[in-house]
Formats: C-alpha cells, sequence, structure tokens
C-alpha cells in the first residue's frame, strides 16, 4: 500500500517524465526534418556570401568545397600571427582551369572598439584585394558597425587595393596620414580594421610560394 | 453571454496594452527588452517572435491544464516554452534562412523573457485555450508596442535616423529609412546600455503621469462641484 505522499510523488515524476519523454520526440522529429534542409540553406549562404568576397566570374571552381585548414599551431607558414588569428581557421582556394587565381583568407582585427572584429579578405594572385567581408563584430550600432557592409558602403573602398596601392604607410585612417576614410566619432573600429587588412596583405606576401602551390 | 465575452475579450485588451502591461507595469522581460531595443528593427523582429511564442505557449500551457499538479507546474511550463523557441528557430533556421540571420541572435534571448512564464502560471493555467491564446496575443502586442517605441526613442537620439536597415527584416521594404534629424552628429550614450535604462525609466514616468492625470480627471468629474460641470445643473 502506497502512502498519500508516495502515491503524489510517483504520480508527479510519471507526469513530469511524460512531459520531458513528449518534448523530446516533438524536438527530434522536427530537428530530423529540419536537418538536411538547414545544412543545405547553411552551405547556399556561404558560398554566396564566398563569391561576394571573391567574384563568380574570376574563378569556376565550388570555393566551399576548395578550402584548406590555417593551423595557428604549425610553423608551415612564416608569421601567421599577421592574420590574429585565436583558432584554427578556414582558408579558400579560388581556381581558373585548375589553376589558383587566389584565396580568401580569413584574418581578425583585435583592436576593435569592442574586442575581435573577424573578416575575410579575397585576394588575387598579384595581390590585390578582390573583397573585403566583416563576419562577426560587437562594435556599437551606428558607430563602428559603418564596416558592416549591410550599414553602409565603406568597406567596399578596399576592393583592387594592395599593398602598393597606397604604399604601406597609406594603410591607416585619414585622422594618422592615411589613404582610408574614419567615420565620424569612430575612429578605432575602421583603423582596426584597416591595419588588420594590411597584415593580412603581408602575410600573403610572405607565403606567396606556398599559397600559390595548393 | 456574448456580450460578457465581448467584455472579457476588451478586459483583457486593456489590461495586457495597459493597465498590466508587461513592460512598463510587470517590468518583466527586461533583459530582452533592454538588450534588443537599440534599433527599431531590432526590436521589430524580437517583438514578432516573442508575441508568437507568447500565443503557443499559452495555448499549450491552457490545452494541458488539467493534466498538471501544483509540484510539477513551473517546469513543466519551462519545457513548453523552450521547446517552442527551439521548434520557432529550426524552422526559421530551415525555411525563413535570411530572416533567420538576421534575428536569429535574439531567439534564445526569449527563454529568458519572464513574461511568457508569468502569463503561463497567472494566466494561461487557469483559462480556457482560446481566451488564453487571446491573452498571449494581447500580452505579446503590448509588450511589443513598448520594444519597438523604445528601439524608436533610441535609434532617433542615436543615430538622428528611424527605419535603419529595415530590409534586413522585410527584404522588399529598402530605402524606407528616414533621416529625422538632418546632420545630426549622434548621441553614443543612447545606444549604449545605460541609454536604455534612462529612456526606459522616461517611459516609465509618461506612463505614471497619463495614469495620475487620468485619476486626477475622475476624481475631479466625480466630486459634487457647485461651480462647474453638468452635476451643479442637475443639482440646481
Amino acid at each position: 500500500m502506497l502512502s498519500e505522499l508516495q502515491h503524489s510523488i510517483v504520480q508527479n515524476t510519471t507526469r513530469l517524465a511524460g512531459f520531458a519523454v513528449i518534448a523530446a520526440i516533438i524536438l527530434t522529429a522536427v530537428f530530423a526534418i529540419t536537418e538536411a534542409r538547414i545544412t543545405n540553406q547553411i552551405l547556399v549562404a556561404e558560398r554566396e556570401a564566398l563569391n561576394l568576397i571573391f567574384p563568380a566570374s574570376q574563378h569556376d571552381n565550388d570555393l566551399t568545397s576548395d578550402s584548406f585548414i590555417l593551423d595557428i599551431e604549425s610553423n608551415e607558414y612564416s608569421n601567421l600571427e599577421l592574420l590574429g588569428l585565436r583558432e584554427n581557421s578556414s582558408a579558400y582556394v579560388a581556381r581558373n582551369n585548375m589553376q589558383v587565381s587566389g584565396l580568401i583568407l580569413p584574418l581578425i582585427a583585435r583592436d576593435g572598439y569592442s574586442g575581435d572584429i573577424s573578416l575575410l579578405v579575397g585576394i588575387k594572385v598579384d595581390g590585390a584585394i578582390t573583397g573585403l567581408r566583416v563576419t562577426a563584430h560587437r562594435e556599437t550600432p551606428g558607430l563602428g558597425d559603418l564596416v558592416d557592409l549591410r550599414i553602409s558602403d565603406w568597406i567596399l573602398s578596399f576592393n583592387n587595393r594592395s599593398l602598393n596601392n597606397p604604399e604601406l604607410a597609406g594603410w591607416t585612417v585619414r585622422k594618422n596620414g592615411g589613404d582610408f576614410d574614419q567615420f565620424t566619432g569612430a575612429t578605432i573600429t575602421p583603423r582596426a580594421v584597416t591595419l588588420a587588412t594590411a597584415k593580412a596583405l603581408e602575410f600573403f606576401e610572405d607565403n606567396k610560394s606556398l599559397l600559390l602551390s595548393l | 453571454m456574448m456580450t460578457s465575452m465581448n467584455k472579457k475579450l476588451k478586459n483583457i485588451s486593456a489590461q495586457a496594452l495597459w493597465q498590466n502591461n508587461p513592460a512598463l507595469v510587470q517590468l518583466l522581460g527586461l533583459c530582452p527588452l533592454l538588450a534588443v531595443s537599440s534599433s527599431v528593427v531590432n526590436a521589430l523582429g524580437l517583438a514578432l517572435v516573442t508575441t508568437l511564442v507568447l500565443i503557443f505557449s499559452n495555448l499549450m500551457v491552457s490545452l494541458i491544464r488539467h493534466q498538471i499538479t501544483a509540484a510539477i507546474r513551473l517546469p513543466v511550463f519551462v519545457l513548453i516554452i523552450a521547446s517552442f523557441v527551439t521548434c520557432a528557430e529550426l524552422l526559421m533556421q530551415a525555411y525563413a534562412y535570411s530572416l533567420y540571420l538576421s534575428i536569429g541572435i535574439f531567439i534564445p534571448l526569449i527563454v529568458t523573457n519572464c513574461a511568457i512564464l508569468g502569463r503561463a502560471v497567472t494566466f494561461a493555467a487557469n483559462n480556457s485555450p482560446l481566451i488564453s491564446a487571446f491573452d498571449g496575443l494581447m500580452m505579446g502586442l503590448g509588450f511589443s508596442s513598448v520594444l519597438i517605441l523604445l528601439g524608436a526613442l533610441r535609434e532617433i537620439f542615436g543615430t538622428g535616423k528611424l527605419f535603419a536597415n529595415l530590409d534586413i527584416l522585410l527584404p522588399m521594404a529598402t530605402n524606407l529609412e528616414i533621416t529625422i534629424l538632418p546632420n545630426y552628429p549622434g548621441f553614443l550614450f543612447a545606444l549604449l546600455p545605460p541609454g536604455a535604462f534612462l529612456f526606459m525609466g522616461l517611459l516609465l514616468a509618461l506612463k505614471n503621469f497619463i495614469d495620475q492625470q487620468i485619476v486626477e480627471k475622475n476624481i475631479k468629474n466625480l466630486s459634487p462641484n457647485p461651480s462647474s460641470s453638468s452635476l451643479a445643473e442637475d443639482i440646481s
């Protein structure tokens, strides 16, 4: 014979477990139905984003499937710290008729106004930038977030730039004597992005022969 | 029967939108409210999903209210709300990926919105499903209106503009950005978290001020003041 207390404990436990099982079944079902679609959506979005950084007209391969890992522990590349990466990250190879036509490199500007700004830069074999995009940031809305293409066109001013255009001294904001605009009320964010991009170009030049033999 | 139903719905709406507004009176859901109200677009995104989750969680809680004992009430409600939010996130990711990219980061915040759990416990657990769903809709609108108003105020004072980047949320709505204050230098404080608290405080003060005006007006109308009002004529 169960006492009243035991009875209520058993009842509450079974009901709670029942609800938990039902919720788990529903969530599993929804996940199973959506999983394939979600994976595909992410891949499509990634491919579209990469094709904006390295225009589809300048390569004929699928960038999402032609990637390699930059291992921050390895000494395979010289001066890998120029990219500012905090963990192993993917880079992408653009090819035309199997020949490498350029790369998309990940980089991090560590000295943003609110911490890291993650970027991807497309670089042609001749060292010119095909596109630069911010992939993650926590900069101030309305000020620093102007580096985001959804907010302003500023980041497009890097297109076709290279280490000769301007010379290295020009790779900062106008306020510091450079070639790139700062924003009204915000110098730190655009300067961080500009300096980090210049360093990524330096990394590309330092490792050119190795990177282009991929 | 019909009129009493109407009265009940009217009462629910008045409670949700004004007298017992989840954001302005109950002060529930402040965490997502203050975090996401830096622009109208962000506010709209969170408002939309929060309202949907409120409707469905209220409906579901009401449907199973007779199967739940007091001891397991809270864990079951949290389970229901968290499951709905997770389903919403998965479905949005699969079928509305561009919307997910713009407001997806706010969706987990909805679980932390006590306004939703609050409505489940205080209303949906004691009322029939349709009434509960209606209450969810109205409470969602009450929360949304404050969220959007706060977003608009902070966007105008912070950047001098309104509806910037609305196309992230509604792809067809391009160039709806309005410049309210031309050549505005920007007021960073309004966009940062302390600004959210300040503007929320101002909204609270405004609501209390309006309520006080209404009370004073009612007292004036009720008191038999012979020098004015229609009451005087009745007495004479």
